[in-house]
């Protein structure tokens, strides 16, 4: 073993960046052979979504309260600057310290920095998303410090050499059978080993992370979080949680380093009124999480004492440029978009090649990380734009306009790309569809056309319906039996029947 | 350019079609009423229904009664210690001590270790507020309550709360605790049901890392 | 002109006005008898109904795909042909919601705000046949009757982009005869989706598959619903299974009346 060969603290990820993932169709096609989980998935997704309605139900003002949560998240991005620079005031007075990172490797050094200052060699972690995506923990291990999921999914896909597939429920792909394997496997390697005779009852898989990780709360000295909000006139940070391992992260150790995207800002206190109903509900389809923290800088005799936020672009601003794509910066992480989605269902948040999956995914990231990679330009087409998540988003970011918005600028980006990259014919034939459709006449001599074509494809050898046709319509009829074309078209119809045409 | 100067400057240049001279209020409007009271029928009835729902076990008692009840609470759950805040009121201590229970009184300048809290069976903790419509207690961790470490690492929770301390929801709860933040800086720490998973199958148990007995007290 | 109509076969809410119909693209050259069907039923209301000839398509395949100028043609050209009108009517909710939704921004983004005006008027005016009905002509009994048992699969751009709501479903409870049967998961999406369909075809047949199950298990004779390229995935696979569903346009039901049959 070389000095650059160390062996790893933590579990080892998958390979490779998320960025250089396939096309979005390519990986859901991988996905929907893996019939274990498409289970889990369709169990998962649709108990949670039905939950969800259930709570949502019950709320009289609902549509009033998204509505609120729309207009205080549009408040806080046409104004982020100013909320930023108010946070950081009473987050500074009230003894804490505030960093700013433009990218994921500026976030990751100053964590580490900090980590390394305290003299510790491990942080335990609060489940965030922003420090997924910057990928903190490899930074971490890099710097030769260990960082542990506290979140019972999310130890489950850190012992497992796993990636998160959901934005709330990181190991949805996982049923009990696959989590107590992996528990046996690789808890024992990691720290308290699993008890003898595990079985797979959730409960005492729960049992098993408990001890497991208690050990590691008991002796943290320092720990990693993200935040659900930050409260720029108080300098308040809140976490959202269900297990108490927030809290335990949040409260024992001495030093407390939270990894903050700069939109996560509500203007005031009482602006949480309005997310502390939205989120439990569209989340976890409760009336309220289990436990919810908010502090405020240091609380004196009162958790660590050494409190720290690290604020993140990392393509924030990026998002926050353009106009109408800055609207899924309202996003607060629910995943009520994920669980209703019918695409989602089938494939999981891995086929996404991204931290953020489903539809949110679909128009986040590639906004975040740009349009330069196979994977982020396939992304805002993993819909059908079939619109059910516009029904249950929280803040109700319009995401089919999103998308269609976002496959507008991939469809630029490909246009302005240099011309050795090869790219199919479609702008071409668009391009010809679209002069064909900008005029009735056209469209009339197109249509003259079309005798020809069902002759080439059946109607002459009188079949009743398409048989076999070329690629790409193949991809359509393989699965199913298409009708023949009819006699005659509307069109004629109307000459023959009604005369003249206005 | 340091990054925070960096980053504002690259906010500003996003924001370039936000009128700058326009009041925030006016440039951007928010319609909701804040806290207002929320419709839920009798608001203690309907809290206790609600904590109830987490599996929690809720108990309703005058105020003379509420040192038997926790020390019936204790009896029931099986504590052999308990570890309570520097305010916690005299007879309640009176009542733990009674039943038979190990008593720490974790103070500013002699807290209990992690490793310490971590052996005591429960707390015993009053309340700031309540919230029916979601069935949530909230703590300000004011010293009648202890530090936030005492409600989250022994594996029970014995908390009393005042009727009067009941809201209606959300809104309203909100309303009531500013002053905790805004004045006094202190945490909050929201408390609905025992501690939960759904991350198997989302299949909920109770008490994954926090406590998994929830036991209220509600003092009329 | 204040007599009341006394049964709805004889009722004429239409009298007096003039309908620009829309068969849309897609229905005019592969699915005619359902604009043949609108035609009718709008006639049978009282309706005057033209056919501006210079019209094309809704431009959504272009739009949706992300090709926001190859869509301009298709907008522009919808202004020209129906400007004059005040009532435009479809047998499609998708394409009349894209219409609806997207001519106007497409229009401001390319063309500046004079003619964004004169898009959202003219779109304002546009109607799916269910809205028309329910909505303009104030009826939900057209007089319809079709003695066979029926599921309806409510088209997401139907409801979700333009909005009509439960109409197509009182519309067909007030058809004579009918037997409506619920559809289990009727609101989620059938994988159709355009391009979708072609650019993901795994996931596509996937939820194809799972509303045919669906349909199946209703034992319906036929599946209506107001969009028919939905229809037409929808059957492709139930065809497929043998289950002797045919599928329907909602507008071809509701011209239906007793002597038809």
């Amino acid at each position: 073993m070389t000095s650059t060969e160390l062996e790893r603290l933590t579990p080892a990820p998958p390979p490779g960046e998320l960025v250089d993932s396939p096309r979005f169709q390519v990986s859901a096609r991988t996905s929907l052979t893996n019939t274990q989980q498409r289970a889990n998935l369709k169990h998962a997704t649709t108990t949670i979504r039905n939950k969800r309605a259930r709570v949502v139900g019950e709320v009289a003002d609902w549509q009033a309260l998204r509505t609120a949560g729309e207009q205080i998240k549009n408040r806080v991005g046409r104004h982020l600057d100013e909320y930023l620079l108010e946070f950081e005031k009473n987050f500074t007075e009230a003894g804490g310290i505030v960093h700013w990172a433009r990218d994921a490797e500026e976030a990751n050094r100053i964590v580490i920095d900090l980590v390394e200052q305290t003299g510790e060699k491990e942080v335990v972690k609060v489940k965030s998303m922003v420090t997924q995506e910057i990928d903190m923990n490899e930074a971490l291990e890099a710097a030769r410090i260990a960082a542990w999921e506290t979140d019972l999914a999310e130890l489950i896909v850190q012992l497992g050499h796993d990636r998160p597939s959901h934005i709330v429920v990181p190991a949805l792909h996982r049923n009990r059978a696959e989590v107590r394997e992996i528990f046996l496997r690789e808890m024992g390697r990691y720290g308290t080993p699993p008890p003898d005779g595990l079985d797979d009852t959730p409960v005492n898989l729960a049992g098993a992370a408990r001890r497991h990780l208690r050990e590691k709360f008991l002796r943290a000295k320092t720990s990693t979080s993200g935040a659900n909000f930050l409260v720029a006139e108080t300098g308040s940070l809140v976490v959202v949680e269900s297990e108490g391992n927030g809290r335990m992260c949040l409260t024992l150790p001495q030093t407390l380093i939270s990894v903050v995207g700069i939109e996560k800002i509500v203007p005031t206190f009482q602006d949480l009124e309005v997310f502390l109903q939205l989120l439990p509900r569209s989340s976890t389809g409760e009336r309220m999480n289990p436990y919810t923290s908010i502090w405020t800088g240091v609380s004196k005799d009162d958790g660590p004492q050494a409190v720290h936020v690290v604020l993140v672009d990392n393509g924030r601003t990026n998002v926050l440029s353009d106009p109408i794509g800055r609207a899924a910066l309202r996003c607060i992480r629910c995943s009520a978009c994920l669980n209703i989605c019918p695409v989602y269902e089938r494939v999981g948040g891995h086929a996404y090649g991204s931290v953020y999956s489903g539809p949110i995914g679909a128009i986040l990231t590639p906004q975040l990380r740009g349009l330069a990679s196979d994977v982020d330009r396939s992304l805002p087409f993993a819909s059908s734009l079939c619109g059910a998540c516009n029904e249950v988003c929280p803040v109700r970011i319009p995401i089919t306009d999103l998308l269609v918005h976002m496959r507008h600028k991939v469809v630029e980006a490909k246009k302005s790309d240099p011309p050795h990259i090869p790219h199919t014919a479609e702008p071409q034939l668009m391009s010809i569809a679209s002069w064909v459709m900008a005029d009735g006449k056209h469209l009339a001599w197109a249509g003259k056309g079309t005798a020809l074509v069902d002759l080439i494809l059946g109607k002459g050898f009188k079949v009743k319906k398409f048989g076999p046709m070329p690629y790409p319509l193949s991809r359509w009829t393989d699965a199913r039996d298409v009708p023949m074309m009819p006699e005659q078209s509307f069109r004629t119809w109307w000459k023959k029947n009604r005369g003249e045409l206005a | 350019m340091n990054a925070k100067d960096e980053i504002l400057a690259r906010v500003r240049s996003a924001l370039r079609d936000v009128p700058g001279n326009v009041a925030v209020a006016e440039d951007s409007p928010v319609d909701w009423k804040y806290g207002q009271q929320v419709d839920v029928g009798d608001v203690i009835e309907t809290f206790i229904e609600r904590v109830i729902d987490y599996k929690a076990t809720v108990i309703k008692c005058p105020v003379a009664d509420v040192p038997a009840e926790i020390a019936k609470g204790l009896k029931a759950l099986e504590v052999k210690s308990v570890v309570i805040g520097d305010g916690v009121d005299e007879k309640w201590r009176e009542a733990i001590e009674g039943a038979g229970a190990k008593l720490y009184i974790d103070t500013p300048g002699q807290q209990l270790s992690a490793l310490e809290l971590n052996e005591v069976d429960a707390v015993v903790s009053a309340a700031a507020a309540g919230s029916a419509e979601t069935g949530t207690i909230v703590l300000d961790h004011r010293p009648d309550q202890g530090r936030r470490a005492l409600s989250l690492v022994p594996d029970s929770l014995i908390c009393v709360i005042r009727a009067d301390q009941v809201y209606s929801s959300v809104p309203e709860v909100v309303t009531k605790l500013g002053p905790s933040v805004k004045e006094d800086g202190l945490p909050l720490t929201w408390i609905s049901g025992p501690s939960a998973t759904s991350d198997i199958e989302l299949s909920r148990v109770e008490g994954v890392h926090g406590p998994r007995n929830l036991y209220v007290i509600v003092q009329e | 002109m204040t007599t009341t109509a006394v049964s709805a076969p004889v009722a004429k809410p239409g009298a007096g006005m003039t309908v620009a119909i829309f068969p849309t693209c897609a229905n005019d050259v592969m699915f005619p008898e359902t604009p043949i069907a609108t035609v009718k039923l709008l006639e049978r209301m009282g309706c005057k109904v033209v056919f501006p000839k210079a019209q094309t398509c809704c431009g959504q395949i272009f739009t949706n795909t992300g090709y926001y100028d190859e869509a301009m043609g298709s907008v522009k050209n919808f202004l020209k042909a129906f400007e004059s009108y005040d009532y435009i009517v479809g047998p499609s909710g998708s394409c009349v919601g894209s219409v609806r939704h997207q001519h106007e921004m497409l229009a401001r983004r390319d063309a500046g705000d004079r003619i964004g005006d004169r898009v959202a008027a003219v779109t304002s005016r546009t109607y799916d046949i269910s809205e028309f009905l329910v909505d303009v002509l104030g009826t939900t009994d057209v007089g319809a009757y079709f003695p066979h048992r029926v599921t309806f699969h409510p088209s997401c751009h139907s409801i979700r982009i333009a909005h009509v709501g439960d109409k197509p479903q009182q519309l067909l409870r007030a058809v004579r005869g009918i037997d409506l049967i619920d559809l289990p998961d009727a609101t989620t999406c059938c994988g159709m989706g355009g391009t979708f369909s072609l650019k993901n075809p795994d996931v596509s047949v996937s939820m194809a598959g799972d509303k045919a199950r669906n349909v199946a298990s209703t034992r319906a004779e036929y599946l209506c619903a107001g969009d028919n390229l939905c229809l037409l995935n929808i059957s492709g696979v139930l065809n497929r299974t043998k289950a002797g569903i045919k599928p329907i346009h909602l507008a071809e039901i509701l011209a239906q009346t007793e002597g038809d049959e």
